[in-house]
């Protein structure tokens, strides 16, 4: 069993160490696609943070939501 | 949540690891700033950051996604107005990809200073921009005397003041010149 779980582990660290690769750096300026509406982690912050309040009165507890939006990063 | 943190968190990281424009390229306070060429952008033809020395420059690097810097435009054209005459040359350097989208924006905050475009990217490279938007402000000598990052309504009379602070300076022969660290 123990080989087992090695013989899976190592291929996919290995795999995962082969992906890091791709991560490159967003410079500030090339942040144009990110910027972009659709590209937000939550497209529409109000209506999401209205949403959770409603939720939250209704049901009389409330977890640690947070609404923002994603954003160019910018100063 | 988490992607926003680190995005935001991105100028500082720039600052510690190695990226495109390290630390040790990066011009500093006190060092003559780099020259690069400009697209014209709209009508306005093509420019080069080092053709106006003698004058006070300010180097603004701005893209149509950044919020900050719209609201930046009215206040620069407000400078450029009132400054201009005292020897003050504005220089807006559009980072967008498509051109589409600085001449879009344009039209809704329209400019009163000279831009151009580098949709390349190498123009910030050189500066070693980490924040959008930055203003870098060039003495008569064509040294960075003072870098502003990020736009807000509070630090409008700072930025006004060393602009002002850098055009009352005589022109000196650079021979004779010593840099004026801050």
């Amino acid at each position: 069993m123990k080989r087992l779980t090695w013989s899976l582990t190592t291929p996919t660290l290995c795999l995962a160490l082969a992906c890091l690769s791709a991560c490159s750096t967003v410079e500030p300026w090339e942040r144009g696609n990110l910027a972009r509406p659709e590209m937000a982690v939550e497209p529409h912050p109000a209506q999401r943070a209205l949403r959770d309040h409603v939720y939250g009165s209704r049901e009389a507890a409330a977890a640690g939501a947070s609404a923002a939006g994603g954003g160019c990063g910018c100063y | 949540m988490l992607v926003r943190q680190v995005v935001r968190h991105r100028p500082l990281s720039g600052r510690l690891f190695l990226t495109s424009a390290t630390a040790a390229e990066r011009p500093a306070v006190g060092q003559p700033a780099p020259a690069c060429e400009l697209a014209g952008l709209g009508n306005g033809t093509a420019v080069n950051t080092a053709q106006f020395k003698g004058k006070v420059v300010y180097v603004d690097f701005w893209a149509s996604w950044c919020i900050p810097c719209a609201k930046s435009f009215p206040v620069l054209n407000q400078i450029h107005r009132d400054l201009r005459e005292r020897g003050l040359q504005i220089v807006g350097v559009n980072v967008d990809e498509h051109s589409a989208d600085a001449d879009g924006f344009l039209q809704k905050h329209p400019a009163d200073f000279t831009v151009g475009a580098d949709a390349k990217g190498i123009c910030p490279k050189a500066f070693g921009v980490v924040a959008m938007p930055s203003g870098y402000l060039i003495d008569r000598q064509g040294v960075i005397r003072h870098i502003h990052y990020g736009f807000r309504e509070g630090e409008i009379d700072t930025l006004r003041a060393d602009l002002e602070h850098l055009l009352g300076e005589t022109p000196q022969v650079s021979a004779a010149f010593e840099p004026h660290l801050h």
